[in-house]
């Protein structure tokens, strides 16, 4: 009996000091919780939980900040933008079809270069196109009633009264998006990834980002790898941290992303 | 009179497990049927259902869409927290998971002991030691108990499952059905061989006879071996689906479905690792019959079963770091994504547990080894080296577990204040790491090399040149590590980081079979100074053994975590995403603690078998004594 409650103890001792190495000797890091998913349930949803929405794709998933911060300057500030929006349309530059502020900034998302705000179109385009992607597909992949959520989220901070709908029933679109086909060529990947609203790449002009056409001649396929799955791992020179998404590893199919680095290296 | 009818009471735990095993296994064809008619009122259906209700005062053609494709593989279900039945009381995640782990280990066990009984039955048939086949009849009726428990546990995880994650079980069995009915087919089978193998032991112990037992072993680990794959194909399907498409709908090869990217590299690595942790907990098992053994006889029948099923967990040990950097490699090529995160991310620091866990393993292995030089007079010739490779293994310790780059999103970024080891950056990379596991390899087999010569002295008259050579080839292999590890992890650029870890493996490998057989030869009809004393064993060195069978039980708890947990928010990686609430990461801490509660519940059921084991064994004595 002594000897089992000896051989208890210590094995039980042992199994302690791992779980107190692991409790208190290893750093806790609290893991991100899961991205949030397009909410199914849209029965029940109140005007404010749906600005609330809004708040979270703008600070989240959108990936807005990236460009819209006060830090970079690289494109205007949004808080703002509900009541500028209003100006922007009797703008004698404005050539779009929005009649209201609200659908002044649903095009600005969904098609960025109808209208460039003065001063921050892509270099030597004469503030013809907008560096910024569009937000309904690519990498940020918003769905209509994400970009709903968003003009609301802008409209109250903004202080005027909030004039988008919420949405009626379950949207359909969240299905589609799902099933989309994976890209088959670098082009395409590019295209769907929305890559060429900051880079040079594949006949598109983005100019946030380093030119991409030449880039297979200047780094090796190990460089170009981590350069998308780990933007901030090396940073170009001339160019800001933190602006290229980091999260194209989680958004893009493995065989897409062999692609990509493929038609990368293949750029000389 | 009370221990027999203790012993009535065993067999009827061994049969009531049955009775529980084939109960759930009913179920599990029930549940297929209730499946394919579309009955089972839980679930996707009842969403479909629903959402029919809503559109059925729409105009028509939208409630013909759901149907259109009945016949067809469905997609992965989008769930919501709702499709998940939530017990009062009752966390279905941990429920779930220590289910699953309580049967992992059991089944490990289980599988692992055919093995080691089956090559321990062959060496007794080759060197005509009836010790061997004693031994071998040990080993299975100890894992004999642990077999119903394994069917148990495997029938309540089928339960749990089904509790909890209806839908996620509804389409795993969609895909999967076939392989599911062939699972519970051959867990008859193995049953049945299982039996015979065990019950037939003595009435075919002689002759033709012991073949015909040999013939029954071999297919006890073939069906064994082809169950484990069949449940591998399911679990490396959740991290690499094949056979789907990108919305998880089956395209109905059921072939691409289990040779999944990851199916291989786990089946190597589980069974390699399942050897090993046979021998551990039978050494275990071995290590606490030593101690409480009353004469010195059964004591030194123990200590050889202890040091013997120590060697077998040594083996086990030796590739597995190559399997395991297998398994990585293949994570990594199929989705960098999920190579970042389990070595970059939060779960870069569970790395470090690993390392802790195996550096103690490593260590308990050499101590063990250290101690059993006390069985032979002759071994004081060597002592003195020991304290220089406990340094060496130490050392390399030490930089194996030093953190690699941590890549995390800014968040945790924030949380830890960067992404590389402040002082230690340099000795996280990968060479440093491959360097250090090569040289603790080595080290532990120059041990276990010391250990084979204790007692002997070699009589060949090139002896001298063989230790020369021997001692050559170990500094020329080191040297060469080191420089490939520096020349690699330093001076080249990342693409050919990895390019070291080849032939380093190559070095290593060659050292221990190289030596291995000058060492065979050349203590060939060696002179021994001092006999082997089976028993003189200090009963400290039994602890090792115990902290062996327990760090490997804890590893194997931790990285069945890892394994599950990279998949992060998905049921299915990349096609069906797991919408219960539980679908966070947990944080280190709390995984910990759940594996330590798993490990606490399997070790009391693991005394409770050895318990059981015991007192028949001890009425088998008495009922010999009466003969
Ligand atoms: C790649 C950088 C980038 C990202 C990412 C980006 N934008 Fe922009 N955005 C710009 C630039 C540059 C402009 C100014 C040029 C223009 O008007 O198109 C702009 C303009 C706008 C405007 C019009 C502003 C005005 O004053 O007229 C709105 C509205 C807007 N962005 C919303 C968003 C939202 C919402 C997101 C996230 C879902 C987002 N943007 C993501 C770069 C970006
Ligand atoms: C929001 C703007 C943005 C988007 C979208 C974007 N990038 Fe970038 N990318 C940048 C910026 C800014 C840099 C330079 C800073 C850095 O290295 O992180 C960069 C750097 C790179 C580099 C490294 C170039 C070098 O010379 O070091 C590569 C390669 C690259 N991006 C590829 C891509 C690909 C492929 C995509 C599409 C999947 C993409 N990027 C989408 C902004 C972006
Ligand atoms: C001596 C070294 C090692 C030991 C003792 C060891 C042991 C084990 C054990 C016991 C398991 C559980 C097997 C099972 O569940 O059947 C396991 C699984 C695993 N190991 Fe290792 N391993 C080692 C090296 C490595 C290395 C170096 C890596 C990677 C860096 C690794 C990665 C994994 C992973 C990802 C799993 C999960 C797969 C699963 O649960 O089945 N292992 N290991």
């Amino acid at each position: 009996m002594k000897t089992f409650l000896k051989v208890v103890i210590f094995s039980v001792a042992v199994i302690l000091f791992y779980a107190f190495y692991a409790n208190v000797m290893i750093p806790q890091v609290r893991p991100a919780p899961p991205p949030a998913e397009a909410k199914l349930d849209m029965g029940s949803l109140t005007m404010e939980q749906f600005i609330h929405m809004g708040d979270e794709i703008f600070h989240g998933k959108g990936t807005c900040e990236l460009c819209h911060n006060p830090v970079g300057g690289r494109a205007p500030l949004l808080d703002q933008v509900g009541k500028i929006a209003e100006e922007r349309i009797k703008d004698p530059r404005y050539k779009g079809k929005a009649k209201t502020g609200e659908e002044y900034i649903r095009e600005s998302m969904k098609e960025p270069s109808t209208f460039v705000v003065a001063g921050f179109g892509v270099k030597g385009t004469n503030d013809t196109q907008s560096p910024m992607p569009v937000v309904t597909s690519g990498a940020i992949g918003l769905k209509d009633f994400e970009v709903d959520a968003v003009i609301a989220y802008f409209q109250q901070k903004a202080g005027v009264t909030v004039t988008v709908q919420l949405p009626k029933e379950t949207p359909k679109a969240t299905e589609e998006t799902h099933v989309a086909d994976p890209a088959k060529s670098g082009e395409e990947v590019v295209t769907k990834y929305g890559c060429g609203a900051c880079h040079k790449i594949a006949g598109q002009q983005g100019a946030l980002g380093p030119d991409l056409t030449k880039i297979g001649a200047k780094k090796n396929k190990d460089y170009l790898r981590r350069a998308v799955l780990n933007p901030n791992a090396d940073i170009a020179p001339g160019f800001p941290a933190g602006m290229m998404p980091p999260d194209f590893g989680t958004k893009m199919l493995s065989g897409e992303f062999e692609i990509l680095i493929d038609y990368m290296v293949k750029s000389k | 009179m009370r221990l027999s009818s203790i012993v009535v009471k065993k067999n009827l735990l061994l049969k009531m497990g049955f009775t529980v095993a084939l109960f759930f296994f009913v179920s599990l064809f029930a549940f297929q049927f209730l499946e394919s008619t579309k009955f089972f009122p839980i679930g996707v259906d009842t969403v479909y259902a629903a959402e029919q209700a809503v559109t059925a005062e729409k105009p028509a053609g939208a409630e013909a869409k759901p149907d259109a494709k009945k016949e067809e593989y469905q997609p992965a279900p989008k769930l919501t927290e709702k499709d998940y039945p939530q017990v009062k009381g009752i966390n279905g995640r941990i429920m779930a998971w220590l289910v699953a782990q309580l049967h992992l280990w059991f089944a490990a066990f289980v599988l692992a002991v055919p093995i080691l009984v089956f090559i321990v039955e062959i060496i007794g048939m080759a060197t005509k030691d009836k010790r061997y086949d004693k031994m071998a009849y040990e080993f299975i009726k100890v894992s004999l108990t642990a077999y119903s428990i394994t069917a148990v546990f495997g029938g309540l995880l089928l339960f749990t499952l089904v509790i909890f994650y209806p839908d996620f079980m509804r389409y795993m069995a969609n895909i999967f059905s076939p392989t599911m009915l062939a699972y519970a087919f051959l867990f008859f089978a193995e049953s049945a061989c299982l039996y015979i193998y065990y019950y037939g032991w003595h009435a075919m112990e002689e002759g033709t006879a012991k073949w015909v037992h040999l013939t029954i072993g071999w297919m006890l680990n073939i069906i064994g071996t082809v169950l484990m794959f069949l449940a591998n194909a399911w679990v490396s399907f959740m991290m690499s689906p094949h056979g789907v498409d990108a919305a998880g709908v089956f395209e109905g090869n059921i072939w691409h479905a289990i040779h999944n990217h990851l199916w291989n590299p786990l089946n190597l690595h589980r069974t390699v690792a399942n050897v090993a942790y046979g021998g551990s907990i039978i050494g275990a098992y071995a290590a606490y019959k030593f101690l409480s053994a009353r004469n010195t006889e059964e004591k030194a029948h123990y200590d050889w079963m202890g040091y013997t099923a120590n060697f077998i967990a040594i083996c086990g040990l030796l590739p597995l770091p190559f399997a395991g950097y297998w398994l990585i490699a293949e994570i990594y090529a199929y989705s960098q994504q999920m190579g970042i995160t389990l070595m970059g991310g939060v779960f870069a620091w569970l790395f470090i547990i690993q390392a802790v866990l195996i550096g103690a393993l490593f260590l308990s292995v050499n101590y063990y080894l250290w101690c059993g030089m006390e069985r032979s007079k002759g071994a004081e010739r060597y002592t003195k080296y020991i304290k220089y490779i406990a340094f060496v293994i130490v050392a390399c310790f030490l930089v194996w577990f030093t953190p690699h780059t941590l890549i995390m999103t800014p968040g945790e970024l924030k949380a830890l204040g960067g992404p590389y080891h402040k002082y230690l950056g340099p000795l996280g990379i990968m060479p440093a790491k491959n360097t250090a596991v090569n040289i603790m390899l080595i080290f532990t087999f120059l041990s276990f090399l010391l250990y084979r010569r204790c007692n002997k002295i070699a009589t060949v008259s090139w002896a001298p040149i063989g230790n020369a050579i021997q001692a050559a080839i170990f500094v020329a292999a080191i040297i060469n590590i080191c420089i490939l590890g520096i020349y690699y992890g330093y001076f080249t650029n990342t693409v050919l980081k990895v390019g070291s870890s080849v032939p380093q493996v190559a070095s290593t490998l060659f050292v221990i079979i190289s030596c291995m057989i000058i060492d065979v030869f050349m203590f060939k009809g060696a002179k021994e100074v001092a006999p082997l004393q089976w028993g003189k064993i200090p009963d400290r060195s039994q602890y090792a053994l115990f902290i062996l069978a327990v760090s490997f039980t804890w590893l194997m708890g931790l990285m069945g975590f890892i394994r599950s947990a990279i998949r992060q928010h998905w049921h299915v990686y990349t096609v069906f995403r797991d919408n219960s609430p539980d679908a966070f990461t947990p944080t280190i801490g709390y995984a910990t603690k759940v594996v330590s509660i798993g490990v606490i519940i399997f070790m009391a059921i693991v005394i409770f078998i050895f318990w059981l084991a015991h007192i028949s064994g001890k009425k088998n004595v008495s009922q010999g004594a009466h003969h």
